[in-house]
């Protein structure tokens, strides 16, 4: 076996496809939509040399559903869209929610609203992401910075809905889609893709909705003859609707908690100089690129600027967050879109540290001078403020 | 809830007792649909570990979750797309899709034409009551002229589907159409479907009794049934039934059977050929 590590230039949404497809993704539904078609027509190219399924839906709406479908087979299921798409893929993005079905879902984020601008960057489906669909849910979305992130991000995308059965969405916007950058592809055979956990209880006892230890329900493989029934209606442990208000609440508590209890192993974030910042930036996606630049900058001119930057977008990394803030008399958010992630940074900070937004929304990225242009007039907003080297 | 099944045909082997009563009307034809398709499942002796029924959202979707089977009650209009994934994914699995008319020919309209077009192996059955029985009795889009729904009050002016021509038009390898009266020749025509390698449409003309049947006065349950017959002209018995209880000239029986090549082995095939053995 080939041990070494292979570093090859990879565009972003290529690296997201060869990241599903080492994953063990082997089913891939879509419709094409600018600027994530490379996904798909990655998909395209390799999936047949593997014995798995590409296809082409009629529209986003059946994808999604035939990737539920999929994956409900046993199959190792995503798709790949950007704004228009993603709305219409939100129907069965509930349905794999409410019924705990493990799917990947990349969203390309382009200029919107509607068609908006297909092939400008934007960041203006972080809400959608999180509550696109109706109704209270679970959903863990992901927001890689970089090409190498996509794809070690992609992977653990699957990882994480395999393991919590809760649909995962891997959320990029269009420079990072686009971008080239060098990716170090493990050995072959380092990555190890994703398994499905089958039940092995026994046929007549076995409950598809009955919480192993950690609140997860094991499923079962279609064919080895548990028959079972699967529903977007609200349902008991056997899988069967209910409107028991005494059953359903303890089973949306269930629902909704999985993404509490397992904490710890869902939210990713990445620090840098937070442990004294006084002004903290806080920036995902393309946006945490010109920022990390912009907080070197402000450091090397003796401000004490920190970068808070998600991975895990949602459910986002609170506790991380409030720590990296125990200094902070201000904190930062840059998007491209008109405050989206600002409005939770505000819920999280209660104003204490003042919350300040920083936003583009003419299709172009926010630029490392724009950023430190704003840590500088916020630095000197507060007069008591520390500077980096001084004593005390 | 194994229960073995017997060699004549007992409705109890497929049905998930446990599930029982069914939330049907009296008199619903759905029901009579559910029991064609049993029916035939148990002719065809298939393997219950290896069907799946897929189903939309309506009266008709709900039958689904009384066959003891795998299961899947999807969303409203999608249930050809979600099967469309499932078979592709397994194809050692016998997929059957039960849907509405206003499930597969209103929101699932442009899934009903693509599912046509590929030609994966499925079986659709469409029930068709011409109206949305669930939802307590809107027009759909086989509303007969005239007809009184909660949104046609004044009676239906638009025009409806035939929804075999539909299907024939886009591709559909198998289509056929039965009235839930001759159940023996509806069992028939959904066993040839199922046993059809290809996409197989079946439209069921279904009553729905309660909502429907009462608000336009075609009888009680069993009259309105019974009107399926009442109207068919001794002549018609070559295959035409009209005005059983929807006017037009109904065919029923096999409307069209074209053996061409089946979209699932079309792909595998595609995929041997660039080194891809067959899908896990
Ligand atoms: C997206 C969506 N729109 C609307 C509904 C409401 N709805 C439920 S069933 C139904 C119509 C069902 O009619 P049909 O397919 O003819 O089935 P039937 O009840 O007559 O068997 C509608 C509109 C829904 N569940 N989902
Ligand atoms: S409402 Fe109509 S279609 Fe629905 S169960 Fe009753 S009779 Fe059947
Ligand atoms: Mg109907």
């Amino acid at each position: 076996m080939n041990t070494s590590t292979q570093l090859v230039n990879l565009q972003g949404n290529r690296a997201c496809a060869l990241a599903a497809i080492a994953a063990g993704c082997r089913f891939y539904a879509g419709y094409p939509i600018t600027p994530s078609t490379e996904i798909a027509e990655t998909m395209a190219a390799e999936l047949p040399k593997l014995g798995g399924v590409f296809i082409q839906m009629e529209d986003e709406i059946a994808s999604m559903a035939a990737v539920v479908g999929a994956a409900m087979g046993g199959a190792i299921a995503m798709t790949a869209t950007s704004g228009p798409g993603f709305s219409l893929k939100q129907e069965n993005l509930g349905y794999a929610s409410a019924a705990e079905i493990p799917c990947v879902v990349v969203n390309v984020m382009r200029g919107g609203p509607s068609t908006g601008m297909p092939t400008r960057p934007a960041q203006g489906d972080v809400m959608q992401a999180r509550w696109g669909t109706h109704g209270d849910h679970p959903i863990i979305v992901l927001t890689p910075a970089s090409v190498p992130e996509i794809h070690a991000q992609t992977r653990k995308a699957f990882e994480l809905s395999e393991r919590f059965r809760i649909p995962v969405v891997v959320l990029y916007d269009e420079v990072l889609g686009h971008l080239v950058e060098t990716v170090e592809l493990g050995a072959t055979g380092a990555v190890t893709p994703v398994e499905r956990r089958y039940t092995r209880a026994a046929r007549d006892s076995y409950q598809p909705y009955a919480p192993d230890e950690d609140g997860i329900p094991v499923m079962a493989r279609p064919g080895d003859g548990y028959r079972t029934h699967t529903t977007g209606l609200t349902h008991d442990t056997n899988g069967f609707p209910t409107q028991d208000s005494v059953r359903v609440a303890r089973i949306m508590e269930r629902l909704l908690g999985k993404t509490d209890r397992h904490r710890d192993a869902i939210e990713q974030w990445h620090c840098i100089e937070c442990d004294d910042a006084e002004v903290l930036v806080v920036a995902y996606g393309i946006s945490a690129r010109a920022a990390t630049h912009a907080v070197h900058t402000a450091r090397a001119r003796g401000i004490a600027a920190g970068l808070f930057r998600p991975i895990t977008l949602w459910p986002f990394p609170e506790r991380a967050f409030a720590h990296a803030t125990r200094h902070a008399h201000t904190v930062l958010v840059p998007e491209l879109n008109a405050g989206q992630l600002r409005l939770e940074i505000e819920r999280l900070c209660a104003h204490n540290p003042a919350v300040h937004g920083l936003h583009r929304l003419d299709g172009e990225t926010l630029t490392p001078a724009q950023i430190l242009a704003d840590i500088e007039r916020l630095a000197a907003s507060k007069p008591r403020m520390r500077r980096v080297g001084d004593s005390a | 809830m194994n229960r073995p099944v017997s060699k004549d045909f007992d409705i109890r082997d497929y049905l998930r007792l446990d599930r029982m009563p069914h939330f049907l009307c009296p008199g619903c034809g759905h029901g009579i649909a559910l029991r064609a398709l049993l029916w035939a499942i148990h002719e065809l002796d298939l393997n219950k570990d290896k069907l799946a029924v897929v189903s939309g959202i309506g009266c008709s979707g709900r039958l689904s979750a009384y066959v003891d089977a795998n299961t899947y009650h999807t969303t409203h209009g999608r249930p050809l797309a979600f099967a469309t994934g499932l078979k592709l994914a397994r194809p050692d699995l016998t997929v059957v899709v039960i849907t509405g008319d206003g499930d597969s020919l209103a929101i699932g309209g442009n899934h009903l034409i693509h599912a046509c077009r590929r030609n994966l192996d499925l079986t659709c059955l469409m029930l068709n009551n011409e109206v949305y029985g669930m939802t307590g009795g809107q027009a759909s889009p086989t509303t007969s002229a005239d007809r009184y729904t909660t949104t046609t009050p004044l009676g239906n002016h638009e025009p409806r589907f035939d929804a075999c021509k539909l299907a024939q038009a886009a591709g559909a390898s198998f289509v056929g159409r039965e009235v839930t009266l001759q159940l023996p020749a509806l069992k028939n025509l959904i066993r040839e479907g199922i046993a059809h390698a290809g996409f197989s449409f079946v439209e069921v003309m279904s009553d729905c009794t309660e909502i429907y049947g009462r608000k336009n006065e075609l009888g009680s349950s069993p009259e309105m049934v019974l009107r399926q017959k009442h109207d068919v002209r001794p002549e018609s018995y070559g295959n035409q039934v009209e005005r059983p209880f929807r006017p037009g000239p109904w065919q029923t029986g096999i409307l069209a059977r074209d053996e061409r090549v089946e979209y699932g082995a079309a792909w595998r095939s595609h995929c041997a050929q660039h080194g891809g053995g067959v899908a896990p």
